[in-house]
């Protein structure tokens, strides 16, 4: 009872790497509260596939659904599972991907709870909160952080009386580290039918085309991109080590691309991916009309350049004037030494 | 058809901006939020190809919402419902969707309800799917067209944009659909639908010279329980918000000194934009 739960997302019977970062981020706020970490998978073929996948990362309990129709995703019967689960085991925290999924399932499931949902949350910490109006106080509450109003304001949004507290979160916001492979939880094999009347497979997917990306660096929240000026190979490593520190993606221009220090697919800009980053680290790069095309639409613009007169300095909110094999490690250095 | 009138967070010029380098929110254009005019479009593709149907757009605001009512007639809808109720302010997703539910309900169930995937001001995606749920009717989410309507079999099938591809879906009316901004454009303002609706006005906004009257619904008029509108009816708190400051047009130069590298570090961090 009152448990922390993750809503796991599947392709077929491989769990996403969204849920597992869901799962890492869950089992700390357990943790922290004192109380279980629970799973819920729900899939077609799924029973013998997923529990080896979920488990490592300190589930205490977890939830099976095995089902004709509940793969692919369609809302109602998930929905269903999740509204009649919860009301069983009455999680305090509900989390889940901001996924076109999540992003389907997180409000219906909501609204049938009365429940309040904070989408796309960026931070999720414990806290209490004092409602003055009401002279109450509020322990243990979770605090979902997002960037709300065009990325101009940073929000904390609490819900004090409603459980559970569901919030989603973006790919790759949060970090994935399996607790112990062996760890030992409980795995639960629920009927289906006792949660999902039949009325609820009316939804029919007939067709599905998808491809899985080499590289998340589209949805990323932080872009650590390189230009030419990054100098080599050796030189993108350096970035990439940056981009894992801050669990955001690595990009470049063409004119890195051009030079082969890096593949062709992190190119970003008119011939490239866009991005729209909350955080664009450009490294090196001098910021042709074409590279902007496809990253003016970042939020915070952080150049580090020799030149400093380099174009893309008028569009960057911090201008670092130095080399990027001097300024990255130092980034990597203070992070790692500040971040908590 | 639902809609939302919002404030452009897409282009924060430096005249939005307190002197204390905040967003100015009231310094913004509020305008036709951007995936709700693809809804539209949507809507009256259904239309064309389905000439004794009608669109009824529902807004929930301000008076001066009925802007984008206006717009949405301009453009081929042919009714227009503006929610507005100082019980209504402060609403959540939870409470609107509720307040947006009601609304639907007096009109009557329509076959087809179409709204933007999301809004730019809050980008949460939450009201579409959470009015399906209260009038508990089928959703699809991410659809990017409409591709074929039964009218006798009483389906719809969709195109929806999916993490990495694509999906066709088949489901049954009525149901909610929610539009991205990858589908089609919404077609331009009609010239003779201007001159027709140019003097449509909802009685809050005061217009004395208002010829068609918009429909304004309050909270009472849906027969909305109060303790489930606006802040009443919000779940979600919110608890601080912090600005991110802008610097318009000025950066901030920094040397690469270890002393400049940690400090904007720390200033990242403390202000969440990275961490």
């Amino acid at each position: 009872m009152n448990n922390v739960f993750v809503y796991c997302e599947i392709d077929k019977t491989t769990v996403e790497e969204v849920s597992f970062e869901l799962l890492t981020k869950g089992r700390k706020l357990a943790n922290e509260l004192g109380v279980q970490l629970e799973a819920v998978v729900a899939g077609t073929g799924i029973k013998g596939e997923v529990e080896k996948q979920i488990l490592p990362y300190g589930v205490d309990k977890l939830h099976v659904f095995d089902a004709e129709g509940l793969y692919p995703y369609t809302s109602k019967p998930h929905t269903s599972i999740l509204v009649k689960l919860f009301e069983e085991e009455k999680p305090q925290i509900c989390l889940m991907g901001a996924t076109v999924i999540g992003r389907d399932l997180g409000p219906r499931v909501s609204s049938a709870h009365m429940s309040g949902l904070t989408a796309d949350c960026t931070a999720l910490e414990i806290g209490s909160y004092e409602d003055k109006r009401a002279g109450k106080v509020y322990e243990n509450l979770l605090y979902q952080i997002r960037p709300a109003f065009g990325g101009n304001i940073v929000a904390t949004i609490v819900n004090p009386e409603h459980r559970p507290q569901m919030a989603t979160v973006r790919s790759g916001v949060m970090k994935a580290e399996i607790l112990d492979p062996e760890y030992k939880g409980e795995v639960v094999y629920e009927d289906v039918a006792k949660y999902v009347p039949e009325t609820d497979f009316v939804v029919k997917v007939l067709e599905r085309h998808v491809e899985k990306a080499k590289n998340n660096l589209k949805g990323a929240p932080i872009v650590v991109a390189g230009g030419y000026g990054v100098g080599s190979k050796e030189g993108f490593d350096l970035l990439r080590k940056l981009a894992k520190e801050l669990h955001g993606e690595v990009g470049a221009s063409r004119a890195a691309v051009d030079a082969g220090f890096c593949e062709h697919d992190l190119q970003i800009g008119q011939t490239g991916v866009t991005v729209r980053p909350k955080v664009y680290i450009a490294c090196g790069i001098s910021g042709a009309i074409q590279h902007v095309a496809g990253m003016k639409e970042s939020g915070i613009v952080i150049s580090i350049n020799t030149d400093p007169n380099a174009p893309i300095n008028q569009l960057a909110d911090y201008v670092i004037t130095g080399s990027v094999e001097e300024v990255v490690p130092k980034m990597i250095k203070y992070y790692k030494q500040n971040s908590k | 058809m639902l809609a939302k009138q919002v404030p452009d967070t897409r282009n924060v010029g430096p005249d939005a901006m307190t002197p204390e380098g905040t967003v100015n929110r009231s310094a913004l254009p509020a305008i036709f939020n951007p995936e709700d005019l693809n809804a539209l479009e949507q809507a009256l593709r259904l239309k064309d190809q389905f000439p004794g149907s009608t669109i009824t757009v529902v807004t929930m605001g301000l008076p001066k919402a009925a802007d984008i009512l206006r717009d949405a007639l301009y453009r081929g809808a042919d009714d227009a419902v503006l929610l507005t109720d100082r019980a209504l302010g402060g609403a959540d997703t939870l409470a609107t969707s509720y307040a947006i539910s009601m609304a639907i309900r007096k009109i009557g169930m329509p076959d087809i309800i179409i709204g933007g995937r999301q809004a730019i001001d809050g980008d949460t995606a939450q009201v579409g799917p959470q009015v399906a749920q209260k009038l508990d009717i089928d959703q699809v989410t991410y659809v990017e067209s409409i591709d074929k309507l039964c009218e006798e079999c009483r389906k719809v099938t969709v195109t929806r944009r999916i993490d990495g591809g694509v999906e066709v879906v088949e489901a049954p009316l009525p149901c909610l659909l929610t539009i991205t901004g990858s589908a089609a454009p919404c077609r331009p303002q009609n010239a003779k639908r201007v001159m027709k609706f140019k003097k449509a006005a909802a009685p809050s906004e005061g217009k004395e010279n208002a010829k068609i009257e918009i429909t304004q619904w309050g909270a009472a008029d849906v027969d909305a329980d109060l303790q489930q509108c606006g802040l009443a009816g919000s779940p979600t708190k919110v608890k601080a918000v912090q600005n991110i400051v802008f610097k318009a047009k000025e950066s901030k130069q920094l040397t690469g000194s270890d002393t400049d590298i940690e400090s904007l570090i720390v200033e990242l961090l403390d202000s969440h934009t990275i961490g």
